[in-house]
């Protein structure tokens, strides 16, 4: 069986988690690869834990990425990131946002946010790329941006035309945010050099 | 042919377009809600949400009736309420094509149980087919309203949510020539059920089923992939995917149609092999029928009827392999959904946890009125069930207790089933209270209008039905109209309706915070004046997501990005420490 590519992206509801692996899967589409993507609406909207399965390769059965085999973990929340950190694989790495948004526990200040959570991700997966997603949204000039830069930051490491991310993003997002977007994304290219 | 992502959901509303559907009737429901929502981008389809899905399939029975292929949707607990006429929808059959999408959800992401609604198929003597991806989807939708004529059926399409939700490639097609122009034509032999009439169409159903069994084996539909020929296996659906994933040397006998069983198929497939599996989720729904016939299979000694399937999962429970993932979820603070900053609900469940009141819950965002800290709510079963219970449980309490009943409702759920339940409190003079929590929209399954939005499925404007009118009119002495962002009034009028020994209803006004028509004067956000906050965590206790504690200030802190300036929390502090910006005072 040739190799499938597994992305999964994770966050908090409302980071904006949905729209970027569709976008990530329409450039898999017009790079004429087989595609399927996976998640959860409903209660997860409110707030929760959100996941987002990315599938790519000549031919994709399972929407879903069996456990372990998780190339990248693409994500958008630190705490959230080490949630499901378990299910990358041994070389896999993480390409994520440093952005912490307390649960309701820690919130209400029950529980602890756990600390040094970067440096135990980068420790355990060396390839990881850990952007200050937030800071960059704004340098393009929206908030709402992460997961444009986000995805900048992603181009860089899978091997694809910049003219399908490009072509994707024209796709998906309204006209009147194309420009906003167009920087952030940018910014993320930025981040990782090839 | 054009290529495209779709969703499930967004397949079969693709699906209903291209087979010349000219009717869709729904109530909102996880997994099902967008089926709807994506048929109103075709302007050929009349397409509306019921106020529950025993009208939206009596509709679209009507709709069959009078000749128009008509599309029916809901979640699997949907089924349950439109029961009744389906049971005898498969007696008279259809005269346009008619097909009912069951959108079941294996592993409860966001229902109060995991029923199988195949069982219904059986149950009620109707077909079903059943999609393993999005472009199947597309084509069985097409497929379900061809059979539904050929042989004068209702025909069931099940998708569970990882088929609805899941995006994959799909080939679009045209919309059929030649729709039919539907007109009246009687039929009262075959459309009155009588029991004279109905015994004869019994015997037409029993019939049918035979037909379509016989047929079904020759159908492209159910199809045989060969493997390397040692092992088979019998699956469908979402299960079909995970087996070529886990198992991709097995021969496999792939059922697009669920019910009924192509058994001569089936007899056949089964005796080439040593090792039978039947993979599918949920219940032994093929298995026990394809054991019946006879046949050893290994199914549901192994794997799980709870949840649903995943490569992993089928590679534990089946051949025993370990998973490779440690588990690290003692370490990790969970992240539950909560209610929205600015959630209208908030306020009245900080209330009635603070008058110990024993709430009746119901199904909708309020449902989140369980989660701590709130913690505030006592049961919760089905639709509309908040009311019933609520009467039930009084008739039993000595009077002190009873006091303590309070039923709690959304608008869209109260009129979904929930009326019902109050004729019955007025009726036999129960004494509980209902709150209905009326946020004017079905906020829960993502914001869908309802006969008290003032709006219909394609935005255009509707009559609202007027909520303190109609619990007057079914006999209720006692409506209370209240505003939840209002913390001392809103405890003042509980405690009072809670005391009264008679039934009561209060209604809240506040919209949902997340509808932008109703949300059209902004107020701006709160912040924390950290010389007068204690750290008392009062304001931490109405569990809005806006608030959080510094855990080095040991103060609160208001999230102005989110926070909705609602002042809910300003009411909770005893020391007077937030401020709303831009207030003078």
């Amino acid at each position: 069986m040739s190799k499938v590519n597994n992305i999964l992206l994770a966050g908090v509801g409302g980071q904006g988690i949905l729209l970027a692996s569709e976008v990530i899967s329409e450039v898999m589409l017009l790079a004429g690869l087989d595609v399927k993507k996976n998640e959860i609406h409903g209660m997860s909207q409110r707030g929760g834990s959100v996941v987002s399965h990315v599938r790519y390769g000549e031919k994709i059965y399972s929407s879903i990425i069996p456990e372990g085999e998780v190339d990248i973990l693409f994500s958008f929340e630190l705490l959230e990131t080490c949630r499901y950190l378990p299910l990358l694989r041994k070389n896999g790495r993480v390409i994520g946002s440093n952005w912490q948004i307390s649960p309701p526990a820690v919130a209400r200040g029950v529980q602890a946010y756990p600390e040094n959570l970067e440096q135990k991700i980068c420790q355990q997966f060396p390839l990881s790329v850990i952007v200050d997603g937030l800071g960059l949204a704004l340098a393009a000039g929206n908030a709402k941006t992460v997961n444009t830069v986000l995805l900048g930051a992603l181009s860089n490491v899978l091997d694809f035309e910049r003219g399908l991310w490009l072509e994707a993003l024209q796709k998906l997002i309204p006209p009147r945010l194309l420009d906003v977007n167009m920087k952030a994304f940018e910014l993320g290219c930025g981040e990782v050099s090839r | 042919m054009k290529k495209v992502l779709l969703s499930g959901n967004e397949a079969i509303a693709r699906g209903t377009y291209e087979a010349g559907a000219l009717v869709a009737c729904a109530y909102p429901g996880t997994p099902s809600t967008e089926i709807l929502e994506n048929i109103t981008q075709y302007g050929e389809i009349d397409a509306s949400w019921a106020p529950n899905e025993k009208v939206a399939l009596e509709v679209g029975i009507g709709a069959s009736f009078g000749g128009a292929r008509t599309l029916v949707t809901m979640k699997h607990v949907g089924v349950n309420v439109a029961a009744d006429p389906l049971f005898t929808l498969s007696y008279t059959g259809v005269r346009g094509g008619l097909v009912l999408v069951t959108a079941d959800d294996p592993e409860l992401h966001s229902s109060q149980n995991e029923q199988d609604n195949r069982n219904f198929a059986k149950f009620a003597k109707v077909p079903m087919l059943e999609p393993a991806d999005s472009q199947e989807a597309l084509d069985y939708t097409k497929l379900a309203f061809e059979i539904s004529e050929q042989f004068d059926t209702p025909v069931f399409l099940r998708s569970t949510t990882r088929i609805s939700h899941s995006k994959s490639a799909v080939f679009l097609g045209e919309r059929v020539a030649d729709i039919p122009e539907p007109k009246l034509k009687r039929d009262p032999a075959k459309l009155v059920m009588l029991p004279g009439n109905a015994r004869k169409r019994h015997q037409i159903v029993e019939q049918r089923t035979l037909d379509m069994e016989q047929w079904s084996c020759q159908q492209p539909f159910n199809q045989v992939e060969k493997g390397a020929g040692e092992v088979g296996v019998i699956t469908s659906g979402v299960s079909y995917q995970y087996v070529k994933e886990t198992m991709p040397d097995a021969d496999v006998l792939k059922l697009g149609m669920v019910y009924p069983l192509p058994k001569q198929l089936i007899r056949e497939f089964a005796s080439q092999y040593k090792t039978l599996y039947v993979i599918e989720e949920l219940d032994p729904f093929i298995e026990e029928q394809v054991r019946a016939m006879g046949i050893t299979v290994i199914g549901k000694d192994k794997l799980s009827i709870c949840g649903e399937l995943t490569p992993g999962r089928i590679k534990q429970q089946l051949f025993n392999q370990e998973s490779p993932v440690e588990d690290t979820s003692a370490e990790i603070p969970q992240r539950p959904p909560s209610m929205c900053p600015g959630c209208p609900h908030r306020g009245v469940f900080a209330e009635l946890k603070k008058a110990k009141a024993y709430v009746s819950g119901d199904i909708g965002c309020y449902t989140l009125g369980f989660m701590p800290p709130l913690s505030a709510m006592d049961t919760c079963i089905c639709m509309g069930a908040s009311v019933g219970i609520a009467t039930g449980i009084c008739k039993v309490l000595p009077e002190q207790e009873q006091r303590k009943v309070v039923a709690v409702i959304g608008d869209s759920t109260f009129l979904h089933t929930g009326i019902n339940g109050l004729m019955d409190m007025v009726y036999n003079k129960s004494t509980a209270t209902l709150i209905i929590l009326d946020n004017r929209i079905t906020a829960m399954t993502g914001r869908q209008e309802n006969p008290t939005s003032g709006y219909l499925l394609n935005q255009l404007e509707a009559p609202r039905v007027d909520m303190e009118q109609l619990c007057r009119a079914v006999g209720v002495k006692h409506v209370t109209i209240l505003d939840p962002y209002d913390l001392a009034m809103t405890g003042k009028v509980i405690r009072a309706e809670m005391a009264r020994p008679e039934v009561s209803v209060i209604i809240t006004t506040r919209p949902c915070m997340l509808v932008p028509r109703d949300n059209q004067i902004p107020r701006p956000p709160l912040f924390v004046d950290h010389d007068k906050c204690t750290g008392c965590k009062a304001c931490l206790q109405i569990g809005c997501p806006a608030i959080v504690w510094d855990s080095e200030k040991k103060k609160a802190v208001v999230d102005k990005i989110i926070c909705t300036g609602c002042k809910v929390c300003m009411q909770t502090c005893g020391f007077d420490a937030f401020q709303q910006y831009g207030d003078k005072s």
